[in-house]
């Protein structure tokens, strides 16, 4: 039987969780409602913000005219859709063999990766700089998609690691008894079985791609430059600039947003439910 | 044809010998059951079959064919796993077509083969269906319906009924005798429950840490098995083993006797000893039996008739035909 939980004890919990949830989520709404503003309106008293007059969409245009969003943007996107894929080139077959053929030091390989995010990325800053410098790779998308790549790998392998580990080994034998080559077995049996965990994995990967501020704003300055560069270039020390920053901060976020509201289906699991008693 | 023939086969986990050389033969149309406590080596021995565990020395024959480094896909050969390992995404159909569908098989041949199987193992009206909506016993049907229709030499079967409830075991067991009648088909069946071996097996081999401790009929292994690891393994309630000075009068240093062989009278017998625990089945009585030459509790069988409770003193008289025989290292002794 379900525990009983009393009227208003839900109603309590209803009301502290709204509230909580609405105080995470200010900082955004506050950008949104800002970059509806003019800039003299946006440096208000609050209440004066929000029931005052002076709503616009100038700040939108004006930051597309002076600083080209669509670059900034197809930047972003080549960044981070090509770092998740090659990422996925090396993690699949990574995660697989460590998932389905360990040796005893899969488990240390496994900690060793995960420890290389334990280092604060700007301890390894001067050395990644020298040697974009001296390869031409600063300023370039293909440099960016390389260190992306590199960056997030460790968390790519260690995720499809824990979907493959839950497919049962059982069922690839299955597989190989009915007759099915590697190729066979990967195509119609593993694949089909993972694209959940892939699905899921792909979509993180694109959101941390997408919003990582460290590198992408030290290795870059106008060619490759994707999205958070574009934002930090409105935050300046002087000059009225809110209802700019605001107005690039939601042309940034929007995309990912989106695409993370419209995906959270496919972030749901439970094909490999029912496989094995 | 689907005999298979094992010459020395070996298996080490690294430096752990799983299984010393042993050889063994099927011949083609057996039912062979490998039967033993768990962790004797027998899934091992039939993952080595099917080429899912690589040998470490010796060769393995299908057919009189050397199959020793053949992939499991190339041995002819069908595997019904424990836990069924059915494709969860695919539906039942494509389930069973799976391997025909690897073979390249002609699609109206195909769907000849599935309809033939889902109707031989009432599935019919299941094949729209994926794994996670059937239940146990149908799943394990699955499992058997994709292993017939690519019509192997051999079958491997994997402990297939351990995850079944006990009366849906009993119904699959038959099946599966069924089956292996119907087919005519070699069968090699895994079980750590003599009872399974006993009742399908043509031919049973009893492994213990990896080791053949013997080959023989059900009734063979039963009448006279040749140690006492066989003799306490096979038979259910367990054979009552007696040592010291009752096992001396017949020149052994123990006897066995089958709880099945002893008579059980209130008023006369050889033994004497004490009820300790009755437990009545109706058809049967096993009497679990204190106090008697050193071998405690002793299992007698007796007829559901019988009727004593705790702390009844019982006498018990062995039949002399049926008392088994062994030496200090625990051999029969004829």
């Amino acid at each position: 039987m379900a525990r009983a939980v009393s009227n208003r004890t839900k109603v309590f919990n209803t009301a502290a969780a709204g509230t909580l949830g609405f105080l995470m989520f200010f900082p955004i709404i506050w950008i949104l409602v800002l970059s509806f503003k003019t800039e003299e309106n946006a440096i208000r008293a609050p209440l004066e913000v929000l029931f005052g007059s002076g709503w616009t969409i100038e700040s939108f245009s004006t930051v597309q005219a002076r600083s080209d969003y669509f670059k900034h943007f197809s930047n972003s996107v080549i960044i981070s859709l090509g770092s998740t894929f090659l990422g996925l080139l090396i993690a699949v077959p990574a995660a697989w063999s460590m998932a389905f053929v360990p040796s005893r030091h899969t488990k240390n390989i496994l900690m060793w990766m995960l420890s290389t995010k334990m280092l604060p990325p700007v301890g390894v800053l001067v050395p990644i700089y020298l040697l974009f410098r001296d390869f031409n790779l600063l300023d370039t998308q293909v440099g960016l998609t390389l260190v992306l790549t590199l960056i997030n790998l460790p968390i790519i392998i260690w995720m499809l690691y824990t979907y493959f580990k839950e497919i049962p080994g059982e069922i690839l034998e299955a597989s190989r008894m009915d007759g099915a080559g590697l190729r066979e077995e990967i195509l119609y049996v593993l694949t089909p079985m993972a694209i959940p965990g892939i699905a899921s994995t792909v979509l993180l990967n694109i959101i941390l791609a997408w919003n990582e501020a460290f590198w992408t704003i030290n290795l870059t300055a106008a060619n490759a430059a994707p999205l958070t560069a574009f934002i930090t270039s409105y935050s300046s020390p002087e000059g009225l600039f809110y209802a700019k920053l605001s107005a690039a901060s939601v042309m940034a976020i929007a995309p990912i947003l989106i695409m993370g509201w419209f995906s959270q289906k496919q972030l749901v699991r439970g094909l490999t439910f029912g496989a094995v008693k | 044809m689907g005999s298979i023939q094992l010459k020395q086969v070996q298996k080490k986990f690294g430096n752990v010998e799983v299984i010393p050389p042993l050889d063994l033969e099927i011949e083609d149309g057996e039912f062979v059951v490998f039967v033993g406590p768990s962790g004797c080596g027998k899934s091992t021995l039939l993952r080595l079959i099917a080429g899912l565990e690589d040998t470490t020395s010796g060769i393995i024959e299908i057919d009189g064919a050397d199959a020793t480094d053949l992939p499991p896909a190339k041995r002819s050969l069908a595997m019904v796993f424990q836990s069924y390992a059915l494709y969860p995404h695919m539906t039942v159909r494509k389930n069973i077509a799976f391997p025909m569908r690897m073979a390249k098989m002609d699609k109206a041949e195909q769907n000849k083969r599935i309809e033939a199987a889902a109707k031989a193992l009432n599935l019919t009206d299941y094949l729209d269906r994926r794994p996670g909506q059937l239940s146990g016993g149908q799943r394990q049907r699955v499992a058997i319906g994709r292993a017939i229709v690519r019509e192997p030499a051999a079958f491997l079967f994997d402990e297939p009924l351990s995850n079944l409830d006990a009366a849906l075991r009993v119904g699959m067991r038959m099946e599966i005798s069924e089956l292996h009648k119907k087919l005519d088909t070699t069968m090699v069946y895994v079980t750590h429950d003599q009872v399974e071996a006993m009742t399908m097996a043509d031919k049973i081999v009893v492994l213990q840490a990896g080791v053949i401790e013997q080959v023989g009929s059900p009734l063979d292994l039963y009448r006279t098995p040749c140690n006492r690891f066989v003799a306490g393994f096979i038979g259910s309630p367990k054979m009552n083993f007696i040592e010291g000075s009752e096992a001396a009068k017949h020149d052994a240093h123990s006897i066995g006797i089958r709880p099945e062989h002893i008579a059980v009278s209130k008023t006369e017998g050889t033994w004497q000893g004490t009820v300790g625990i009755a437990e009545h089945l109706g058809s049967d009585t096993f009497i679990h039996i204190h106090s008697v030459l050193g071998c405690d509790p002793m299992t007698v069988r007796a007829g559901g008739e019988v009727t004593v409770k705790h702390g009844d003193a019982v006498y018990l008289t062995p039949d002399q035909d049926q008392i088994h025989k062994f030496d200090a290292e625990g051999l029969r002794i004829s």
